[in-house]
C-alpha cells in the first residue's frame, strides 16, 4: 500500500489534538482556589514525593496535569524564566501574566511545529495584595490561556470539578478548612472514589507570609483541618 | 573522549549560577569586568600593590554560642581616605538557615550575595529540598572561585559563610580564601581590614555556650574594637542610632538583632567602661 503523501493542515492538527487530549484526560487533576488569605492549589496525587504543584516565585505557583516529564520541564523553565527576570529587574517585576504568555508561546510553538504535541495542561496561580486581586491563568496544550476568576481546574476531570465547584462554594470567600473539604468533595463526587488525605497534595499561596508567599500543607495540618 | 550512553543534561543540577552563566554570562560579575580589563592591564604590573579605587574596609565575623550561630557585621564602607557610606549592610540572610557576611570591594560583594540567595532559592525551588549547610557552603567556595579573574583586579570579595545544620543539629561556620578554598572553623572567625584586631577580642572572650544575650555582648564588643583599631571599621553611633547588622541562626532560622537591642547592651557596656576608667 502507498502512503499518503499529503495530510492537510485542518486533519494534522485534529490529529495532533485529539492526541494530546486523549493524554491529559488520563491525568488527575488539579483544582486552585481563592480563599480568604489568598490561594489554595490542591491535587489528586498519590505520590508523597512527586509533586505537581511548585513554587515559581514570590506570589507565584505552578501546577500541570498530564505528562510528567513534559510539564517537569516546563515548571523548570518558568523557574530560570522568573529568576533571570527578578535578577534583571526587580524582585516586583514578576508576574505571572508574562510567565503565562511565555508558556503559551512555547506551548503554541510546539503545538505547531513539533510531530508530537506536549499532554500537558498548565495552571499559573498568582497571590494579590487583596482578595480579589489574584489572579489563576490555564494554559492548554495548543498553547490557549484562560484567565479565570475566584478557581479553577486542570487535567482529565476538570470540567465536572469546575461546575460542582461553581455549585457549591459559599458566596463569602472560604476559610482554609471550608476550601480543602470543599475541594476533597469535589474530587471524590468526580471520580466516585473514596480519597485518602495522604493521596492529595496541597500547598498554598498565603498573602500574610512575608517574602515567599508559597507553603506546602503537610498531609499532618491536612488530617487536623478535615478533622 | 565522549562517554557512549545516554548523559544527563547540565540543566540537571539546579544551578541557577550555572544557567546564568551558560545562557546570559553578561549577567555575572566575571565575564562583565573580568577578561576585557585583564587583557588592558596586562602590560602594567599586575602584582604591584596600588592603593584600590573601589570601595574596600569592613570587619565581619561569626562565632558559636548555645543556640546556634551569631554573625554581625559593622555598617562603613570607604573609597580611599573617604567613608562611602555609613549604613551599608554587609550581613545577609541567604536562605531559612544560613547567612553570609562579606568583606571587600563592595559592588561585587553585594552581588554575590544576592546571586548567592538567588542560588540555594533555585535549587530548593527546582528540586523541592534545601540544599545540605555542608552543599551551600561547597557552592559558595565554588562562586568565589569563580570570582578569581576579578581579584587580579583588585576586587576582592572574601565571605564568612554561617549555617544552621538542621541534619547534625550544629552552627556551623565556614571561611574561604581568593581561590575558593573553603575551611570551616570550629570556634569563631572574622574577616576584613579589621578582622584580626575582632579575632584578637574574640580569643579572649569567647567561650563555648555562650548564651544569646552573652554572644551579642561579645559580638559587639568585638566589632567596637576593630573599630577603634582600624580605619576601614565603623563603630556603632547612638547619636545617628547605627549599629552593626547582626543575625541569629539556629533551629528556628535567622532572626535579626533588632537595633533597639543593641543599644540598650552598647549602653551597658560604655557604663561599664567609663567605670573602669
Amino acid at each position: 500500500m502507498a502512503l499518503p503523501y499529503y495530510v492537510s493542515p485542518e486533519q494534522m492538527m485534529q490529529d495532533k489534538a485529539e492526541y494530546a487530549k486523549k493524554g491529559i484526560a488520563k491525568g488527575r487533576s488539579i483544582i486552585a482556589i481563592e480563599y480568604e488569605r489568598g490561594l489554595l492549589l490542591i491535587a489528586d496525587n498519590p505520590s508523597a514525593s512527586l509533586f505537581k504543584i511548585s513554587e515559581v516565585y514570590d506570589t507565584i505557583a505552578f501546577s500541570g496535569a498530564g505528562k510528567y516529564s513534559e510539564f517537569e520541564n516546563l515548571r523548570k523553565a518558568g523557574i530560570q524564566h522568573a529568576d533571570l527576570k527578578g535578577l534583571m529587574y526587580s524582585r516586583e517585576d514578576v508576574t505571572a501574566r508574562s510567565l503565562a504568555n511565555s508558556y503559551s508561546q512555547t506551548l503554541g510553538t510546539i503545538f505547531s511545529q513539533e510531530l508530537k504535541p506536549f499532554e500537558v495542561e498548565l495552571l499559573l496561580a498568582q497571590v494579590g495584595e487583596k482578595p480579589g486581586y489574584n489572579e489563576l491563568y490555564r494554559i492548554a496544550f495548543d498553547g490557549s490561556i484562560v484567565d479565570e476568576q475566584r478557581m479553577t481546574a486542570i487535567g482529565g476531570r476538570a470540567e465536572a470539578l469546575l461546575t460542582y465547584l461553581r455549585d457549591e462554594s459559599p458566596e463569602a470567600l472560604p476559610t482554609l478548612q471550608q476550601a480543602v473539604t470543599l475541594c476533597k468533595n469535589a474530587f471524590e463526587r468526580v471520580t466516585e472514589q473514596h480519597i485518602t488525605i495522604e493521596g492529595l497534595e496541597a500547598a498554598v499561596l498565603d498573602r500574610d507570609r512575608s517574602g515567599r508567599k508559597f507553603r506546602r500543607i503537610p498531609s499532618s495540618e491536612t488530617h487536623t483541618l478535615l478533622s | 573522549m565522549k562517554t557512549p550512553g545516554p548523559q544527563f543534561s547540565h540543566d540537571s543540577y539546579s544551578s541557577f549560577f550555572h544557567f546564568l552563566s551558560t545562557h546570559q554570562p553578561d549577567l555575572t560579575p566575571v565575564s562583565r569586568w573580568g577578561q576585557p580589563i585583564l587583557q588592558q592591564q596586562s602590560h602594567y604590573e599586575l602584582s604591584a600593590p596600588r592603593p584600590s579605587p573601589f570601595t574596600h574596609g569592613t570587619t565581619v565575623l561569626a562565632f558559636k554560642y548555645e543556640q546556634g550561630v551569631i554573625i554581625a557585621g559593622d555598617r562603613r564602607a570607604t573609597e580611599g581616605f573617604q567613608i562611602a557610606e555609613n549604613r551599608m549592610e554587609k550581613v545577609f540572610k541567604t536562605d531559612d538557615y544560613s547567612a553570609m557576611a562579606i568583606a571587600g570591594a563592595a559592588g561585587p560583594c553585594v552581588e554575590m550575595a544576592k546571586l548567592f540567595s538567588i542560588e540555594l532559592e533555585h535549587y530548593e525551588k527546582l528540586d523541592g529540598v534545601q540544599l545540605s549547610c555542608e552543599g551551600k557552603a561547597n557552592r559558595l567556595g565554588q562562586m568565589v572561585k569563580a570570582n578569581l579573574p576579578l581579584v587580579m583586579q583588585g576586587l576582592v570579595v572574601i565571605p564568612l559563610f554561617v549555617g544552621y545544620d538542621t541534619k547534625r543539629s550544629v552552627g556551623r561556620i565556614f571561611k574561604y580564601d581568593i581561590t575558593g578554598g573553603r575551611y570551616e572553623e570550629t570556634e569563631f572567625h572574622s574577616v576584613g581590614s579589621g578582622g584580626k584586631d575582632a579575632r584578637l577580642l574574640l580569643k579572649e572572650r569567647f567561650k563555648k555556650n555562650l548564651d544569646h544575650q552573652a554572644a551579642i555582648r561579645v559580638a559587639l564588643l568585638a566589632l567596637a574594637n576593630a573599630a577603634e583599631e582600624d580605619v576601614g571599621t565603623g563603630g556603632p553611633d547612638p547619636i545617628r542610632r547605627i549599629y552593626p547588622t547582626m543575625k541569629l541562626v539556629n533551629t528556628q532560622g535567622v532572626q535579626d538583632v533588632e537595633d533597639d537591642t543593641l543599644s540598650t547592651v552598647w549602653e551597658e557596656l560604655i557604663h561599664a567602661r567609663s567605670k573602669e576608667h
